[in-house]
């Protein structure tokens, strides 16, 4: 546990470390602001492509979850970004600034380094996490209050009632923390094999723009053979905790439409995790301190 | 005295053909101020990073304290200290915030009250609250050597410790070093190209070259006046070596790296080498003897 405090202290006392904080306090605002000024409008524009088969009025669909949904499917696809910024340093910017081959020469296995490190970049994962949270669940609430949240899903739209919201926002915030931390762990592996910041950051950067596309490519050999496996593939798995079951056009509060599907998701990200895990105690163990 | 750091024939080698560490061993004895000594490139630091398993060896067995190195590495890293080329600490963090760090890493929970003695010692404590990133190169090397001595090693490592000092600052680093040793009784093992530096501190030294041990042995020994080292140039190298291995030198002679023989031996004696190679047909150019240990350091080193 002191050596996990080190390294938040590290961590926490950086100021690159607040460039998170802030972008994505920056890009939270915006949306607020622009749904406090512009939302009925912006809402209409959704919902007019569902005319005809649906019709809500956009009062009622503007709320505070509303907009916390539309904040997360923007964010949940940058954060991972952010995230590798801290963890693809976590290494390789202590190789970069010297600073490796001095803690590597006091009474701690390397393994027992790394795995601390790891927790740590995690545990920065989650205070980011918390943070979007906080902001993009609690803020729009105050700001916008709570009422339905509408699901568009193609030509379908899921409502849900105000009451069954706030656990499936808990259970996907946790799965996003799962994806995160995944992502954090590839860009930890990579900051084994680098003696500076950038990159890991780009090779981790890099690994995510290609496993999404090919995840986005529609082409049955990958369907069958790489898919399933790709880290990229399951990230936005958090989606399905706002996807219910129904029955005659009505939607079973509790419900959840494909929960082995959302396990499935998790159980991968989780494989993955370890995987990228275990490439980096394998490598840094056998790793010349060089820096 | 026991032996407190033994490398049994170590050797390195990175990728195919760069052999940074060939075969070297050396024994460092208990409260001794040992000089590792070789120009850049030699193989100093890759043998330091070696003894604190920030690499590990091709081949060969190192033993500190007379334990086994990469069976026994937290406890001789709990009993050692070291400074390694640059030092390198967190420039965003203060000086204090540094050592409470290092500290703590190494198992100790100081108090800032502590922390500040130590930082009184290297004359930093007016400025422990400064970030790391204001300091001097000469601030931050004490500061390095407080992060290496912060849970009080017996065995301290320092890897070119002077490098980028002032003059002031080498003098304070030779202070520290002699006073670490001959008042604390601890064990040092410098690495150096100061070749002058080592002369004034160090008890023994070892001399590389590609990763060899050109020589070791005490400083007085390796310095005195009457046993010195001389190069004979000749135009028939191996006729000389032929003729000195019958000889009672055969047993102090040496390859220097510019092709020249080297053979250590008495001053008084150098006229009966000269006769004996002249009186069996070798033609000598020269016999230059070498007094210093530059000199002879530049003799056995040279390229």
């Amino acid at each position: 546990m002191q050596l996990l405090r080190i390294e938040l202290y590290k961590i926490f006392k950086r100021p690159r470390t607040f460039i998170a904080f802030g972008v994505i306090t920056a890009i939270i605002l915006l949306v607020q602001v622009a749904m406090k000024f512009g939302g009925e409008e912006y809402v209409g524009l959704v919902m007019s492509g569902l005319s005809g088969t649906f019709d809500a009025p956009a009062g009622q669909v503007l709320n505070g979850y509303f907009v916390c949904f539309i904040i997360l499917n923007l964010l949940l696809i940058h954060v991972p970004i952010l995230v590798a910024l801290i963890a693809g340093d976590m290494i390789s910017g202590e190789a970069n600034m010297g600073t490796l081959r001095l803690l590597l020469t006091k009474p701690v296995s390397r393994v027992q380094l790394l795995l601390v490190k790891f927790f740590a970049a995690a545990s920065y994962t989650l205070i980011l996490l918390i943070w979007v949270a906080i902001l993009s669940l609690l803020v729009s609430i105050w700001l916008f209050g709570t009422n339905e949240l509408f699901v568009a899903r193609g030509l379908e739209v899921n409502i849900l009632s105000s009451s069954d919201i706030l656990w499936r926002y808990i259970a996907a915030f946790g799965f996003a923390a799962v994806a995160l931390i995944t992502v954090a762990s590839l860009a930890f592996m990579f900051s084994t094999f680098s003696d500076n910041s950038i990159g890991p950051i780009v090779a981790c950067v890099s690994v995510i723009i290609v496993f999404t596309i090919l995840t986005q490519l529609q082409i049955p050999f990958y369907d069958e053979t790489v898919k399933p496996w790709l880290f990229t593939t399951h990230m936005l798995g958090w989606k399905g905790f706002f996807y219910v079951k129904g029955e005659q056009g009505v939607t079973i509060d509790g419900s959840i439409e494909n929960s082995s599907a959302i396990l499935k998701s998790g159980l991968i990200l989780l494989c993955n995790t370890f995987v990228f895990l275990a490439v980096a105690i394998w490598h840094f163990n056998r790793k010349n301190i060089l820096s | 005295m026991s032996v407190i750091i033994r490398a049994r024939d170590i050797t390195k080698t990175f990728g195919r053909e760069i052999k940074a560490v060939d075969g070297l061993s050396f024994t460092v004895e208990e409260g001794q101020v040992y000089g590792f000594l070789g120009q850049n490139g030699a193989g100093k630091s890759t043998t330091i990073r070696m003894l604190l398993t920030l690499i590990t060896p091709g081949s060969g067995d190192i033993e500190i304290f007379g334990m086994n190195l990469p069976r026994n590495r937290k406890t001789i890293l709990r009993r050692t200290g070291a400074i390694i080329e640059r030092p390198d600490l967190y420039k965003y963090l203060t000086a204090l915030e540094n050592l409470r760090i290092f500290a703590k890493m190494s198992g100790l929970n100081l108090t800032d009250k502590v922390l500040m003695e130590h930082l009184a010692k290297i004359g930093l404590a007016d400025r422990a609250h400064s970030k790391v990133k204001t300091y001097s190169q000469g601030m931050k090397q004490r500061l390095g050597i407080a992060a290496a001595l912060v849970h009080n090693p017996d065995l301290i490592i320092l890897d070119e410790p002077t490098n980028g000092l002032d003059p002031q600052g080498i003098a304070d680093v030779r202070k520290l070093i002699l006073h670490l040793s001959k008042d604390l009784k601890k064990t040092l093992l410098v690495s150096s190209h100061l070749l002058g530096e080592m002369e004034m501190i160090a008890d023994s030294m070892l001399i590389i070259d590609k990763g060899k041990k050109i020589v070791e042995g005490p400083t007085a020994e390796l310095l005195n006046p009457e046993k010195i080292l001389v190069e004979i140039v000749t135009d028939n190298k191996e006729k000389a070596i032929a003729v000195l291995r019958t000889t009672k030198w055969s047993g102090s002679l040496s390859d220097a790296t510019n092709g020249n023989i080297m053979v250590e031996l008495h001053k008084a004696n150098i006229p009966d080498l000269n006769g004996e190679l002249v009186s069996n047909g070798v033609r000598i150019f020269s016999l230059r003897p070498k007094h210093s240990l530059e000199d002879y350091f530049l003799s056995v080193t040279k390229h």
